[in-house]
């Protein structure tokens, strides 16, 4: 008995590179449940997303280093294949629209080739620590960045496993901005609440910001009394490397009037830069 | 008086639990409002974890019917896990909707459906974090009317004791009834507090008031009667049955999670009730009768629904779908539409009918064809006589052949172990029956590559049901016969390579025995399991036999009784059940001689085709059997491609089946 074949899929004629964001209490969001619920924006904005063929057709879009669940994140980038050429701002906005307030996409550009990992091998984090001083937070970061490895013990599917915190952080320091409070749980505890700035490089295994915590705990004792809250503010290549980097405006402006991006002023390039496509913002 | 969210608190906790994304809310199609801006408020609870609940049509429906009304707000609940449960205590976090996040305490009503009898745990559970009592006789005006609903609420005496009411049947219109009734006793002033209030909703004769009925019981343990303690309140409490269901389209806007959750797709229920009159579904008793929703109707549904949700998967839903009279129609029909759109579209719970096999290839026309499933629920002729289940084993070859020649390569068959009359013979029949399904198979595909899985569970008797006066099985027998099935199936190895064998084990059957048909004296038994840290009986990984069994020891042996006199006796005729002031239509009688029926081995058809043979329901329910054909067609609404949004005022309108 002939089995009946699976249909063909349409082919690919375009790639829009998003960046999207997990704010408020969707950075609780894990990644396999943002994956769903983009594709089920997909359906409901009507968008000609294309679709892998076989007996289990899935619609073709490919994500880079998700953020951990219970991050939030600024800069969470993906690719969507469509099968129908669309102009990215209305991809971006239709898109946008199908998303619950929180998991929005900000910008959205057509691929020109190469890889979208191909741009990003670094991620800049803020990490705000309620009831930590700031004053306890610098001799850590101190400790931290002093020392050559920092063992910190981490469960994964495999077990227990030791990697070093420090090695691939490029840089760590104490937020002397202001701005960073308003993003503070609780504006009242500003003065006791200590803000990271961390950049990170994407190795394998890969080192996340509570395992950077851990270091800090491990390195110089630092416990915070509450869980830290951690925000991915971007992602991108590395202008600049090595310790004590000055903040260099070698990014690319996010062109929303706003000033230089918290990546151009970590020194990240923009994934989405005009090198390689016209970004569209929010 | 304002309500202030928890989230603040909680927020705190989420990350120190697991998948804490389920306790943050926001799904597509969830309702928020301003609390000053309604009068009467509902928290509705599916008592299990998160993702079981989300998907439950009930509380679905429920939650859109009561949120379309202006002054009324309804939010959801769900089981927390215990890690969050203990982070919960410590922290001061009372149990908490996931629309607002707003403390469940300051709820009017908070309604809780119990698809099964697991969850009783998890609701002591939820009551005790909402700071409401525990006992109902101990809460005041300040706590919510805690309501039960759901087939479970059939028989609530062993809750009896936790809740202030309970709802039988269909709650569509039961809901907007007691809103009603709330909503003019709040505007009066409350007048005679919480009792005036319980009384009022008594009265409807339709809400179950438990605290207004006394039993009294014989010197030998059973119950002498069940008597109201007032003169006002009816000596029987009703079901609720829903008539037109095309007048209820509900889901509209079903809720999607961005949690996973156990049924990711758009349900559409095709149909209400079922007559085949299988006698161990207490569904398919209770639901009765058979009401239909129009073709046009379940088009207009499943197109919104998929608009709406985004959802690539349709169920059509009902306790035996290919019944439906136009479901040749429904099926091309909706794969038409959606030919070339990647919607697959799934029909659970099918007969096994070689005719469902052509349904299926019309629903897979895309190719993929997995898997299809068939419950013959009993492995000998005889046994299928005494259930009522009217499949022959040439059905089933027939069907079978027909799955595997269409390119189907896995075929999942559902049985019963521990039914009435059972013997060994009878489960080591269903071995048989799988071997000869492989060789019809492998001839039939041509190939070696084609699977069965044999899947396998202790049967409970269940009241208003033709077996709930039958004893159930022993465990241990259970057990036996199970293994002794293992062995049936791989004494052939060519063939028995090609088998799946699934089974439950016993014990927890024997619980799930104990609240289906128990009385109020079973309340001791769950409030001493949970006070023992019972929750999530439901998942194997979380049920203890040996806690629920102890408990059951001490706390029955008060009332000189156990966990046996509950479970593996039969009861006779005369018997007072703890459920008879319990109104389901079914007449007692005929309930007995069905039961008498099926200890003769006489199979009875189903009224839909035959004659009607007075089961009660229609003229005590004052209700009719609804179906079609109708004669009509889905409406080409759109043809693929080209579909826009649905307008938002999209009306349904009522067919005239």
């Amino acid at each position: 008995m002939a089995r009946v074949q699976p249909e063909q899929q349409a082919p690919v004629v375009q790639r829009v590179r998003i960046r999207y964001t997990k704010r408020g209490p969707l950075r609780f969001t894990s990644h396999r449940d943002f994956a769903r619920a983009l594709e089920r924006a997909v359906r409901r904005a009507h968008l000609p997303i294309a679709y892998s063929s076989g007996f289990h057709p899935h619609p073709r879009i490919s994500y880079v280093s998700a953020a951990p669940t219970g991050v939030a994140s600024e800069a969470e980038y993906a690719e969507i294949a469509l099968q129908k050429r669309m102009d990215p701002a209305d991809l971006r906005r239709d898109l946008d629209a199908a998303l619950p307030p929180g998991l929005d996409v900000v910008e959205a550009v057509e691929a020109q080739g190469g890889g979208l990992d191909e741009r990003i091998e670094a991620s800049l984090w803020r990490l705000e620590l309620p009831g930590v001083a700031r004053e306890a937070a610098t001799p850590a970061i101190e400790a931290f960045l002093s020392a050559d490895e920092v063992l910190v013990e981490r469960m994964t599917k495999k077990g227990l496993r030791t990697i070093d915190a420090r090695g691939p952080v490029a840089r760590l320091s104490l937020n002397s901005d202001e701005s960073g409070a308003e993003t503070a749980p609780h504006a009242a505890d500003t003065d006791s609440c200590a803000i990271l700035d961390l950049v990170v490089q994407h190795v394998t295994p890969s080192v996340r910001p509570d395992d950077v915590l851990a270091g800090l705990r491990v390195a110089a004792g630092l416990e915070p009394p509450v869980p830290p809250r951690v925000t991915r503010l971007a992602q991108g290549m590395i202008a600049e490397h090595g310790e004590g980097a000055t903040p260099s405006v070698t990014g690319v402006e996010s062109g929303n009037g706003a000033g230089p991006s918290p990546a151009a002023a970590a020194g990240l390039t923009d994934p989405l830069g005009p090198d390689r496509g016209t970004a569209v913002t929010a | 008086m304002s309500v202030t969210s928890v989230y603040p608190k909680l927020e705190q906790l989420l990350p120190l639990v697991k998948k804490p994304i389920q306790y943050v809310g926001g799904e597509l199609g969830a309702v928020t409002k301003p609390w000053e801006d309604t009068v009467v408020r509902w928290a509705l609870m599916y008592p299990d974890a998160y993702e079981v609940g989300v998907p439950n049509q009930g509380v679905q429906i429920l939650y859109e019917v009561l949120n379309e009304q202006p002054d009324v707000l309804a939010e959801r609940t769900y089981a927390v896990w215990p890690d969050l449960e203990k982070l919960m205590r410590e922290h001061g976090v009372p149990q908490f909707t996931v629309d607002a996040h707003r403390p469940v305490g300051s709820f009017d009503a908070f309604g809780v459906s119990f698809a099964t009898e697991m969850g009783y745990t998890n609701f002591l559970t939820a009551i005790d974090l909402a700071g409401i009592p525990l006992d109902a006789a101990e809460r005041t005006e300040d706590h919510p009317i805690v309501i039960a609903g759901g087939h479970a609420a059939f028989n609530p005496e062993p809750i009896a004791r936790f809740i202030d009411a309970a709802v039988l049947g269909d709650g569509e219109e039961a809901v907007l009834e007691i809103t009603g009734i709330i909503r003019a006793w709040k505007a009066e002033g409350r007048p005679g507090g919480r009792d005036e209030l319980l009384l009022r909703l008594a009265r409807t004769e339709s809400v179950y008031v438990p605290r207004f009925y006394d039993v009294d019981y014989l010197p030998d343990g059973r119950i002498q009667r069940v008597i109201p303690n007032r003169a006002d309140v009816p000596f029987r409490v009703h079901k609720r049955t829903t008539m037109d269901l095309d007048a209820w389209p509900y889901p509209k806007k079903p809720l999607v999670p961005l949690a996973e959750s156990v049924h990711e797709r758009y349900a559409v229920e095709i149909f209400r009730g079922c007559t085949r009159g299988c006698r161990f579904c207490q569904a398919g008793m209770i639901t009765r009768p058979v009401r239909e929703r129009s073709i046009t109707t379940i088009g207009e549904m499943v197109q919104r629904g998929i608009d709406q949700s985004g959802f690539n998967e349709v169920g059509l839903l009902s306790l035996s779908s290919a019944d439906h009279s136009e479901i040749g129609d429904v099926c091309s029909g909706l794969a038409d539409r959606y030919e070339g759109e990647n919607v697959s579209l799934s029909l659970p719970s099918t007969r096994v009918d070689a005719f469902n096999v052509t349904l299926a290839n019309e629903l897979s026309r895309n190719g993929r064809r997995s898997g299809l499933t068939f419950a013959p629920e009993g492995g000998s002729e005889r046994i299928r006589r005494v259930i009522n289940k009217m499949v022959s084993e040439e059905d089933l070859i027939r069907t079978v052949v027909t799955a595997y020649g269409n390119g189907w390569r896995q075929v999942k068959l559902y049985f019963m172990c521990g039914l009435p009359t059972e013997t060994d013979e009878d489960v080591v029949a269903i071995a048989k029956m799988a071997h000869e399904v492989i060789r019809a198979g492998r001839a039939a595909a041509g190939n070696k590559d084609i699977r069965v899985t044999v899947s396998i569970g202790g049967f409970v008797p269940k009241p208003h049901t033709p077996f709930q006066w039958a004893a159930q099985e022993h465990p241990e027998v259970i057990d036996r016969r199970l293994d002794l099935l293992k062995k049936a199936i791989n004494s052939d190895r060519s063939l028995g390579r090609s088998i799946g064998y699934r089974y439950h084990d016993g014990q927890p059957s024997l619980i799930e025995g104990l609240l289906s048909r128990g009385d109020r004296r079973v309340g001791d038994v769950i409030l001493q399991v949970w006070r023992e840290g019972g929750r999530f009986d439901g998942w194997t990984e979380h049920f203890s036999y040996e806690r629920w069994a102890g408990a059951a020891d001490e706390a029955l042996a008060a009332h000189g009784l156990d966990l046996a006199w509950f479970t593996t006796r039969e009861r006779g005729e005369l018997e007072v059940l703890p459920w008879d002031h319990l109104d389901s239509g079914l007449d007692k009688d005929w309930l007995w001689s069905d039961w008498q029926d099926a200890i003769a081995e006489v199979e009875l058809d189903d009224c839909r085709w035959t004659p009607c043979f007075d089961c009660g329901v229609c003229p005590a329910m004052d209700t009719e059997i609804q179906i079609g054909p109708t004669g009509k067609k889905l409406l080409p609404l759109a043809i693929a491609g080209t579909r826009g949004h649905v307008p938002s005022n999209h009306s349904y309108e009522a067919d005239e089946a």
